[in-house]
């Protein structure tokens, strides 16, 4: 716990929010790109202590709430035939265009929630008769495990594992909001846990292309009030460079044996990003050689075509366009027990963050 | 027990037919471990004496898995039903007691939980008075599930309302939060991690008749936030009285390897089940008093005063964070699931 309490520290935080009030003189708006900053930032009421004129955004950077509808619906197709779904606990309870994974396993689907995916290659390991496929969900942060699952299965010689992949990347989600004409973000807070898997030598070309500052920052009130510092000194300094505030667990070229596991089993493909449609190599696909331990490919799920529910404005929320309680639906015929899309069922989703913790909501 | 007296290794639908593998089931352990006039009665139902105003409370308990760090179901049953007694400013006198046996459930394992429930509940002071006993086919239960009710006399000077808190009022936690909730994670199949932490299941009617004794309806409120956390229980006070309730994340007790597990695992401790530890909202004049005598008992050693109720943000609980912001605290929505990373 030392190193988070160090990171929770009051006066640390004080220290950082007097120097972001000290040198800012005009507004600007900072995008978060993780999920587990925006939860922070809500969470331990850092919106509401920054200055007026730092105004933060929030980014896609929330795995379940970018997974596209129709993945969720293949992941639910399988369970309906009788093969065992295993998944991270927090993508279970968002809604597929018909029902979501937690509702399908109350219709008799064997749905496990891990912490693991190898985990998920003992469940294949203790069950040989049956299938199993884990829905291989997230950013870069967890593909290495994911990938690792699928050399542990081929290893043990196992033929009923395969994972569902619907991984993406960062830096193309960043390029994708900044080619976008309503752009308003001046600066980046990057994700840190992404970084220390990969690292931050690919987001040079990007500060220099859009003249745009990015500080690789943590997740702890300090992490983040010293990120936003550091932003805003940088676009105060008119200077648009990389800098790494998480210094303590990011390096540079991030983990090369982690880089190595995903290089191995995935390469570089187009993606579907929910709320914001396909964005060109934005993802990871499995490469050939291990086509037998990818679901889609094993199972030969047709590409369901589905539609949102058109009065969900995901798409501009998580390109930061629009704040969540700028939705007219936010907190009445959305909320977290009834979420129209899926930034309200993630605790990461930008909406839930807003309905579970945001001051404006203290009357 | 000698255990091996028994001619069965396991629970089967015989012995909850009715007929003599029950009766053998009940005379050999049931009857033979609680053995007292209620229940020695062998009857329906039985007839016992209460005081004044009557407390009821029941309460069905399904954990998985059956035994774990700190307990098993069985005290789990005693203790969660004695405590929701309790809560009303009552004392317990009696329980109920019915099981719900997965067929092929370990007869050692059945034993073992019902002299559990013995102990329990002598430590508790209450009798078991009636029960029952039914057996289900491999996979329509999850190896035991029991039901129980608690009957307890209102204390004479307890005058527990959420209708009579109001602005100033103290709310006081009893002890660490989310220790049973983690315990029972920590266990779970595809979760298992390495830790000592223990489930905090015990009996809380002692040091709630000795603060009613003392400080009688000076103690508004009281509530044991088992599911869902501290968080469900005060926002649902919160909403329930049209009060606000404000509260400081620095003075939440926490456990430090129980702070720890839940930041591995993605949980917030706030959301995470209780079975020892009761909030009280008393008047604001007592709250030094409450604190000492409640840290001369071993269950309330860690007592600490976490916040009031104001006139602000009524029907919402906001809380203080440890940096300086605030934030709302709502009540848990489904299951309490872990995040992705």
């Amino acid at each position: 716990m030392k190193y988070l309490n160090e990171y929770r520290n009051l006066e640390a935080t004080k220290r950082f929010l007097g120097k972001i009030k000290e040198s800012v003189t005009q507004p600007w708006n900072i995008m978060e790109i993780c999920g587990g900053q925006t939860h922070s930032l809500v969470k331990n009421g850092i919106l509401d202590l920054l200055p007026e004129n730092v105004r933060m955004i929030h980014g896609p950077g929330c795995p379940v709430c970018v997974t596209p509808l129709n993945l969720i619906d293949k992941a639910i197709e399988l369970l309906e035939n009788d093969v065992i779904v295993c998944s991270f606990g927090d993508m279970v309870r968002v809604p597929g265009s018909k029902k979501s994974l937690l509702e399908a396993k109350a219709d008799g689907g064997d749905l496990r929630i891990l912490y693991s995916p190898i985990e998920a290659v003992n469940v294949a390991k203790n069950n040989p008769n049956r299938e199993v496929v884990f829905f291989a969900v997230g950013f870069e942060t967890t593909a290495p495990a994911n990938a690792l699952s699928v050399l542990h299965a081929q290893k043990l010689g196992l033929k009923n594992y395969s994972i569902l992949v619907s991984h993406v990347l960062v830096p193309p989600a960043m390029e994708a909001i900044l080619d976008d004409k309503f752009c308003n973000v001046n600066a980046f807070l990057a994700a840190g846990h992404v970084c220390t898997i990969m690292g931050y030598e690919e987001y040079h070309n990007l500060a220099e292309k859009y003249k745009i500052p990015i500080v690789v920052t943590g997740f702890e009130p300090v992490d983040l009030v010293e990120g936003i510092y550091m932003a805003i000194k940088q676009l105060e300094n008119k200077t648009y460079k990389v800098e790494n505030q998480y210094s303590r667990a990011v390096k540079e070229e991030g983990n090369m044996a982690a880089k190595a596991v995903i290089n191995q089993i995935f390469e570089i493909g187009n993606r579907e990003w929910r709320g914001i449609g396909e964005i060109p190599n934005s993802g990871y696909v499995m490469t050939k050689s291990f086509k037998d331990f990818d679901a889609e490919h094993k199972f030969g799920i047709q590409n369901i075509k589905v539609v949102e529910n058109s009065d969900c404005i995901a798409s501009d929320i998580l390109k930061g366009i629009k704040k969540p309680n700028q939705c007219k639906q936010f907190g009445k015929a959305c909320n977290p027990s009834n979420p129209l899309g899926a930034p309200m069922v993630s605790s990461e989703g930008a909406c839930a963050a807003y309905y579970h913790f945001s001051n404006h909501l203290i009357k | 027990m000698d255990k091996k007296q028994y001619k069965f290794d396991k629970i089967n639908l015989g012995h909850g037919s009715g007929g003599i593998m029950t009766r053998e089931l009940l005379d050999g352990i049931i009857f033979k471990t609680f053995d007292n006039p209620y229940l020695n009665q062998k009857h329906d139902g039985s007839i016992v004496k209460i005081k004044g105003e009557v407390a009821i409370s029941t309460d069905s308990f399904v954990v998985s898995p059956i035994f774990f760090k700190g307990g098993n179901i069985g005290e789990l049953a005693v203790n969660g039903t004695v405590n929701d007694v309790a809560m009303c400013g009552a004392i317990p006198k009696y329980l109920s007691l019915a099981f719900i046996v997965e067929e092929g459930l370990g007869a050692n394992e059945f034993i073992e939980i019902v002299e559990t429930i013995k102990v329990t509940s002598d430590k508790c002071g209450v009798k078991i008075i009636t029960g029952d006993t039914k057996v289900v086919e491999r996979g329509k239960g999850d190896k035991i599930f029991i039901n129980t009710t608690g009957f307890g006399e209102v204390h004479p000077k307890a005058e527990i309302s959420s209708d009579r808190i109001k602005e100033g009022d103290k709310i006081i936690v009893s002890g660490y939060i989310a220790q049973h909730g983690m315990a029972i994670m920590s266990q779970r199949e595809g979760l298992e991690f390495e830790s000592t932490i223990e489930s905090d299941t015990t009996n809380l009617n002692f040091i709630i008749e000795s603060l009613l004794n003392n400080f009688g309806n000076k103690i508004k409120l009281l509530r044991d936030p088992t599911r869902g956390g501290l968080a469900s229980t005060l926002s649902e006070i919160a909403t329930d009285t049209n009060n606000g309730i404000l509260i400081h994340e620095n003075k939440i007790p926490l456990e430090r390897q129980v702070a720890a597990a839940c930041e591995i695992l993605g949980l917030d401790p706030l959301y995470v089940a209780n079975e020892g530890v009761f909030v009280a909202i008393i008047d604001k004049d007592v709250e030094t008093e409450v604190i000492d005598l409640m840290k001369k008992d071993s269950k309330g050693l860690n007592a600490i005063c976490i916040g009031q109720i104001t006139n602000d943000h009524r029907g919402k609980v906001v809380m203080q964070s440890g940096i300086g912001g605030k934030r709302i605290v709502t009540p848990l929505i489904g299951e309490h699931l872990p995040r992705i990373c």
